[in-house]
C-alpha cells in the first residue's frame, strides 16, 4: 500500500489518532528495549525524588523508578490489548461468517448465544474468574480470560456482513462458477471482513486494556504484572494521591486517557475514512 | 410477524440469555482448579493454628454444603438453578454469617439501581438532544466544539474518569466527601440529604461518559439522515427547521438509538461497578468489591447472578418498547 497516498487521503481524525498510536507502539516496543534496571524492584533508586533528567517522573515511595514503569506498564497493556484482540477477532470472524453463510438452525443457535455475549454485563463474570485464580493468574491466562467476551460483538458485525455480502453478484458469479463454500469465503468474503475486522481489533484491544484495568483497580489482575490498571492502583494503595504524589499516580492516568483518545480516533477516523473511499 | 409472535420470541432470548449466563457462572468456576473450600480452610487454619483433623473433616463437610458443593455435578446444577434464579436464595454470605446472601444484596440493589437509572436515562436524553444538535447544524461552531469534548471524554474507561472527579472535585477542592457515607439512621431528612451528597460524583462520572457516547452516535445518524431526500422535499415545502428537526430528523434517528440502549446496558453496569468502588458508594460494585475482598463465593455468586437477570430485564424492556416508536414496524 502506498502509505504517501494513504496519508494524503486520511481524515484529521485520522491523522491525529495514528500519530498518537504510533507514539505510544514506540514507547512501547522501542524505548521498551533501551536497557534499564528492572522497573519493578524496590529501592533501585532513593525514594520519592522529583522528576529530574535522570529520572523524568520522578520515583516512587518504594524507590522504583517512574518512567520506567510507565514504559513496561504501556508495554504489557498493549501487549494484553493485542493478544485480546487478536483471539476475539479471528474467533468472531469465524463464527459471524460461519453464522452468516449457514444460515438456518446454526445460525440461530450461534446467534442467540452470541447475543447473550453481547448483553451479558462482562465485568462481574472477569471478576467471578480473576477472583478465583487470584494470585496464579500470568498474563496469557489473564488474555484468554478477556478474550471470553472479545469476540461476540465482531461475529455479529461479520454476520450481517456476510449476509449483505451474500446476496451481491460476485458472490453469485463465484458460487455458479463452481467455487466451493471455503473458496468463496476465503477469496470473496475475507478481504471484505478484513478491512472490517481492523477496527473492530483496535475496538477489541481498547476494551481488552479497559477490562484488565478495572480488574486491577479491584486487586484482581495479576500481582507481579506492571500494567497501566496495577500501576495505578499501586500508587492508589500507597496513597500516592493524599502525599502529593502527583509525579506518581499522574504518568499512569494521564497515559491511559491519551492512549484512549487516541486509538479512539484512530477507529472513528479509520471508519470514516473507508465510507469515503466507498464513495458515501 | 404478529405482535404476540415477536414478545414471545423476545420472552425466549430473555430466558435464554439468563440461562446461558447463569449456566456460564456455574460451571466455569468449577473448570478451575483452585477450590474455594479448601482456601477457606487454609485462612482458617493460618488464623487458628493446627485444627483437630475429625474437626477439620467435619468443617470440610459443612463447608461444601454452604457452598453448594455436595452431590453430583448433575444435582448442584439443578439445586442452584432452582435455588438461586426462582428464590434469589445463595445460600448464608461468609464475610456477615449467617445472614443470606439474599438479604444483603437487597438492601445494596437500591443504590446501583437508582444510580444507573438515574445517570443512564439523564445520559440518553440530554446526549440525544445535544447529538441532534451538532449533526442537524453541523457547520456550527458549538457543534464542532461538543463533538470534539464528547470524543476526549467518551473512550477514557470509567474508572478514570471518577479517579480524576475524585481527585479534583473532593481532594484538590474539597467539595465533596472523598468517600460516599450515606446515613440511613437519623430520620429522612438526613437521609436524603447524605444520599444526595454521595451520589453527585458518581452520578457526574457516569453522566460523563455516557452522555459523550450518544453525543458521538447521534451526530453522526442524524447527520446522515438530515441528508436524506425527504429532509430535502420538507425543506423545499417551507417546514421551519424546528419540525425538520423533530418530526424528520429526530424520529427518524431515535430508534437506532433506543436499540443501542439495549445493548449498551451491560457495559453501563460494569462501569456503574467501578464508579461505585472508587467512590465507595454503597452499592452492589461495592459489595461485590467487599466479596472478593473476604473470598465470600456465595456473595459474589448472587451479586453476579442478580445482575445477569437485572440486566437481561431490562434490555428487553427497552426492546419491548421499540415496537411503540417504530411505525414501520417489522418485528425481526
Amino acid at each position: 500500500m502506498d502509505v504517501r497516498k494513504f496519508l494524503k487521503n486520511a481524515n484529521g481524525r485520522l491523522r491525529a489518532g495514528i500519530s498518537i498510536t504510533l507514539f505510544f507502539l514506540i514507547l512501547g516496543f522501542v524505548v521498551y528495549y533501551i536497557p534499564h534496571p528492572n522497573p519493578f524492584s524496590y529501592n533501585t533508586y532513593p525514594r520519592r525524588l522529583s522528576p529530574s533528567p535522570d529520572h523524568f517522573f520522578g520515583t516512587t515511595s518504594m524507590g522504583q523508578d517512574v518512567f520506567w514503569l510507565l514504559i513496561e506498564a504501556i508495554h504489557n497493556s498493549l501487549v494484553i490489548g493485542f493478544i485480546v484482540a487478536l483471539i476475539g477477532t479471528v474467533v468472531g470472524v469465524f463464527v459471524g461468517l460461519l453464522a452468516g453463510f449457514s444460515g438456518g438452525f446454526l445460525d440461530r443457535i450461534l446467534m442467540v448465544v452470541t447475543d447473550t455475549f453481547v448483553v451479558i454485563p462482562s465485568l462481574p463474570i472477569l471478576i467471578l474468574m480473576t477472583s478465583l485464580m487470584r494470585g496464579s493468574a500470568t498474563v496469557i491466562l489473564m488474555a484468554l480470560v478477556l478474550a471470553i467476551f472479545a469476540w461476540a460483538w465482531p461475529s455479529r458485525q461479520i454476520r450481517s456482513l456476510a449476509l449483505s455480502l451474500k446476496e451481491r453478484d460476485f458472490i453469485h458469479t463465484a458460487w455458479f462458477s463452481g467455487e466451493g463454500t471455503v473458496q468463496v469465503i476465503v477469496t470473496e468474503i475475507l478481504p471484505y471482513a478484513l478491512t472490517w475486522s481492523l477496527s473492530n481489533f483496535m475496538n477489541a484491544t481498547l476494551s481488552a486494556i479497559a477490562s484488565e484495568s478495572a480488574l486491577a483497580v479491584l486487586g484482581l489482575s495479576p500481582a507481579n504484572l506492571i500494567s497501566l490498571g496495577n500501576m495505578i492502583q499501586w500508587a492508589r494503595e500507597r496513597n500516592a494521591i493524599f502525599t502529593n504524589q502527583w509525579n506518581w499516580i499522574g504518568p499512569p492516568i494521564i497515559a491511559t486517557i491519551v492512549l484512549f483518545i487516541g486509538l479512539f480516533l484512530l477507529i472513528t477516523g479509520y471508519n470514516d475514512y473507508l465510507s469515503m473511499k466507498r464513495g458515501r | 410477524m404478529k405482535f404476540t409472535q415477536y414478545f414471545g420470541l423476545r420472552i425466549l432470548t430473555w430466558a435464554l440469555t439468563i440461562w446461558i449466563g447463569v449456566t456460564f457462572i456455574f460451571f466455569v468456576p468449577r473448570m478451575f482448579p483452585s477450590d474455594p473450600v479448601e482456601n477457606m480452610i487454609g485462612r482458617i487454619q493460618s488464623r487458628s493454628g493446627q485444627m483437630d483433623p475429625l474437626e477439620m473433616e467435619s468443617l470440610r463437610k459443612s463447608l461444601r454444603v454452604q457452598f453448594g458443593l455436595e452431590g453430583s455435578l448433575l444435582e448442584q446444577y439443578v439445586s442452584f438453578l432452582k435455588k438461586g434464579l426462582l428464590q434469589f436464595d445463595f445460600g448464608p454470605s461468609l464475610m456477615s454469617f449467617p445472614t443470606p446472601v439474599g438479604d444483603i444484596i437487597k438492601t445494596y440493589l437500591p443504590y446501583t439501581l437508582g444510580l444507573m437509572l438515574m445517570t443512564t436515562v439523564l445520559a440518553w436524553i440530554i446526549g440525544n438532544f445535544i447529538g441532534l444538535q451538532a449533526g442537524f447544524r453541523k457547520d456550527r461552531l458549538s457543534s464542532k466544539f461538543l463533538e470534539g469534548v464528547a470524543i476526549c471524554i467518551y473512550p477514557v474507561p470509567y474508572f478514570i474518569v471518577a479517579l480524576v472527579l475524585q481527585i479534583v472535585f473532593a481532594f484538590l477542592l474539597g467539595w465533596f466527601p472523598l468517600q460516599s457515607t450515606i446515613i440511613t439512621m437519623g430520620g429522612f431528612g438526613t437521609f436524603i440529604r447524605t444520599l444526595l451528597r454521595a451520589s453527585v460524583l458518581p452520578a457526574v462520572s457516569l453522566l460523563l461518559v455516557g452522555t459523550g457516547w450518544w453525543i458521538i452516535s447521534m451526530k453522526s445518524l442524524s447527520g446522515t439522515v438530515s441528508e436524506e431526500d425527504f429532509v430535502l422535499y420538507a425543506r423545499y415545502r417551507g417546514l421551519s427547521e424546528q419540525k425538520i428537526g423533530q418530526s424528520y430528523v429526530l424520529r427518524n434517528s431515535i430508534i437506532t438509538q433506543v436499540t443501542a440502549l439495549a445493548m449498551s446496558l451491560g457495559g453501563v453496569f460494569s462501569g456503574s461497578i467501578m464508579t461505585e468502588i472508587i467512590f465507595g458508594y454503597p452499592g452492589v460494585g461495592t459489595l461485590i468489591q467487599k466479596a472478593i475482598l473476604q473470598s465470600d463465593y456465595n456473595m459474589i455468586l448472587g451479586c453476579i447472578t442478580i445482575s445477569i437477570v437485572a440486566i437481561a430485564t431490562a434490555t428487553l424492556i427497552v426492546d419491548l418498547i421499540y415496537p411503540l416508536i417504530d411505525p414501520r414496524i417489522r418485528y425481526s
